[in-house]
């Protein structure tokens, strides 16, 4: 070996830093725990003050304490109801990634396909759930069965279209490369294509989570039905009719609560997949 | 004019028999342009052959083509020597290193060097050590599991001269591969490269900008001009072997890049719009 060759190879023997955290710095992480927290209990002591001060009546704005006396107390409704609702949302949003993935890769790979089949799942995303859930209430033999379908439908279109997308923004010098090296077309498709679609994949999970529990809302609302197997949106209604304000903000707490979860989770497997190699992940450092 | 005795224009001095062959090989691509017009072009069995040309004519088209990606839209490119598959395809032994890294950002340095390798069926164990060494030629098997956004442009180059050295192929296609790269690495990595050139038996077709590393690594420099893009000369270059240091400073060299440029000055005069 040359001394040319020993420098240049000597100026790079030193191990990479692969094992380095991509996240923030230790303060800022603990800030960004501690800062939210403060915010909503400063909300909600406003909330609070803003009740006894003005004497506002509990059919009204109940205080803090009151919702929180009903969560406790009605919990043997509340919990079975959030149980549906949850349930509901989790297997629209299985069967929407599945469905949503499989058909996205049938469009990647037939332009025909994707011509023929396209604008029904475009006239499928813009027609509003409200709209179709009465039909869909006709034509399924259970609710259950109804608001599964209506969680399935608004979905999946995210899921499709991002996925679509991501798998037509595979680069071309790579699909090159692939195919240079005489790659078949299983292959190409799980070596490259899906992960270079990833990304897509997942802002699209991302958003079809928080609209998969609005739908599976919106429909039970439509359905309007009561019964054992009603989740927290009939819950919310009841609560309305009966004049009972405090449930009624113990539910919407709990819905409210179950998105930010479902946005927490969607975000952090996202954070996951990606923080080794995606821009999106990875802290910028110049 | 006065040539020296290491010169000679011989469009036709080809060493070895021809492993690939361009006939009248022209391309239009679909906004009309012409990236090339008419270009023959034989290459023979163990040449070092550089496409020496301005920005813009063609020369990473021509590679492409080469290589057998995207089609010429007139015109046939021929490869004697190599076996067909049962498609009646040509079963061709490429290495091709494309002007960007073009690197899988979500694989390590390794899988990508991996993926030729990978995709011919064979197993991460038993592809480890070829992996390893073809790191090791560019400098970089510490890096081995480092992602591609944690290496710099040089590197990233580097790994994709690794992949395309990790099949062993017997025609490597190189486009502008050592253009990121400091003066210091890119010399070393000529040197590398003319040494495992002359050790392997390779045929090499390298597109390059630079006069100088034409003339330095080249058995022959085909100079080219833009719109249409075409070949407007070529230029043999006899030189000794092994090329070094003294080659650099000899008046050979200095005879032949002069001559060199002049050719390009002419591709550039040839056009009217710079
Ligand atoms: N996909 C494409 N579609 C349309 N025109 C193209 C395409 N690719 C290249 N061209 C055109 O073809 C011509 C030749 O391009 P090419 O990339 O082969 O040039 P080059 O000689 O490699 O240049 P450089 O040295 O800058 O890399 C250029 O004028 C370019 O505009
Ligand atoms: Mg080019």
């Amino acid at each position: 070996m040359t001394e040319l060759q020993q420098s240049v190879v000597a100026s790079e023997t030193g191990e990479p830093q692969t094992q380095a955290e991509s996240g923030p710095p230790p303060h800022e992480r603990i800030l960004r725990v501690i800062i939210p927290l403060v915010m909503l209990g400063g909300l909600i002591a406003l909330w609070a003050w803003y009740v006894k001060a003005y004497n506002v009546p509990h059919y009204i704005l109940p205080g803090p304490d009151l919702v929180a006396q009903a969560m406790v107390r009605d919990w043997g409704v509340l919990g079975p109801a959030l149980l549906v609702t949850l349930t509901i949302t989790f297997e629209a949003l299985a069967i929407a990634l599945v469905g949503g993935v499989l058909i996205a890769i049938l469009f990647a790979s037939s332009r025909w396909v994707e011509i023929a089949l396209s604008p029904y799942m475009v006239i499928l995303q813009v027609t509003p759930i409200i709209a179709i859930a009465p039909l869909i209430l006709i034509y399924t033999s259970t609710t259950q069965q109804a608001l599964l379908i209506c969680a399935w439908i608004v979905a999946f279109f995210p899921v499709l279209s991002n996925t679509t997308q991501g798998l037509k923004s595979t680069d071309h010098n790579l699909l090159n490369l692939y195919e240079l090296y005489g790659a078949s077309r299983w292959q190409t498709l799980f070596l490259l294509k899906l992960p270079a679609a990833l990304p897509y994949f997942l802002t699209g999970l991302r958003i079809a989570g928080g609209l998969a529990l609005i739908a599976a809302v919106v429909a039970e609302f439509a359905a309007g039905s009561a019964g054992a197997g009603s989740g927290l949106a009939f819950r919310l209604l009841e609560s309305q009719y009966r004049l009972n304000i405090p449930r009624l903000f113990a539910a919407l707490i709990l819905l409210c609560a179950t998105g930010v979860a479902i946005f927490g989770a969607t975000s952090l497997l996202s954070h996951l997949l990606l923080r080794r190699w995606h821009e999106s992940a990875i802290r910028r450092e110049n | 004019m006065p040539v020296s005795s290491a010169i000679s224009i011989a469009p036709q001095a080809v060493p070895g028999r021809p492993i690939v062959r361009l006939e009248h090989v022209s391309k239009t691509f679909s906004n009309g342009t012409v990236a090339l017009k008419d270009m023959s072009l034989s290459i023979g069995e163990g040449e070092f052959v550089s496409l020496l040309g301005p920005s813009g004519c063609g020369k990473s088209t021509a590679l492409r083509i080469i290589a057998g990606l995207g089609e010429a839209t007139t015109g046939r490119v021929d490869w004697p020597t190599m076996a067909h598959d049962a498609a009646g395809k040509v079963e061709r032994e490429i290495g091709f290193v494309f002007q960007e890294p073009t690197l899988m950002p979500w694989a390590t340095v390794f899988k990508n060097v991996w993926l030729p390798l990978r995709l011919a069926g064979i197993s991460k164990q038993a592809a480890r050590a070829r992996v390893m060494e073809a790191l090791d030629m560019v400098g970089l098997a510490s890096f081995a599991d480092a992602y591609p956004r944690e290496l710099s442009g040089g590197m990233k180059m580097r790994v994709s001269i690794a992949r395309a050295l990790v099949t062993r192929p017997r025609v490597l296609l190189m486009d502008e591969p050592f253009a990121a790269l400091d003066e210091i690495t890119r010399q070393k990595l000529n040197d590398d490269l003319l040494r495992l050139w002359a050790q392997f038996g390779w045929t090499v077709v390298f597109v390059t900008h630079s006069v100088f590393e034409s003339v330095y690594l080249s058995t022959r420099i085909v100079v080219m001009a833009p719109r249409p893009g075409r070949v407007i000369d070529e230029i043999a270059v006899v030189a000794p072997s092994p090329r070094d240091l003294a080659f650099r400073t000899s008046p050979e060299y200095s005879e032949l890049t002069r001559r060199t440029s002049q050719s390009l000055h002419s591709a550039l005069g040839a056009n009217d719009h710079l």
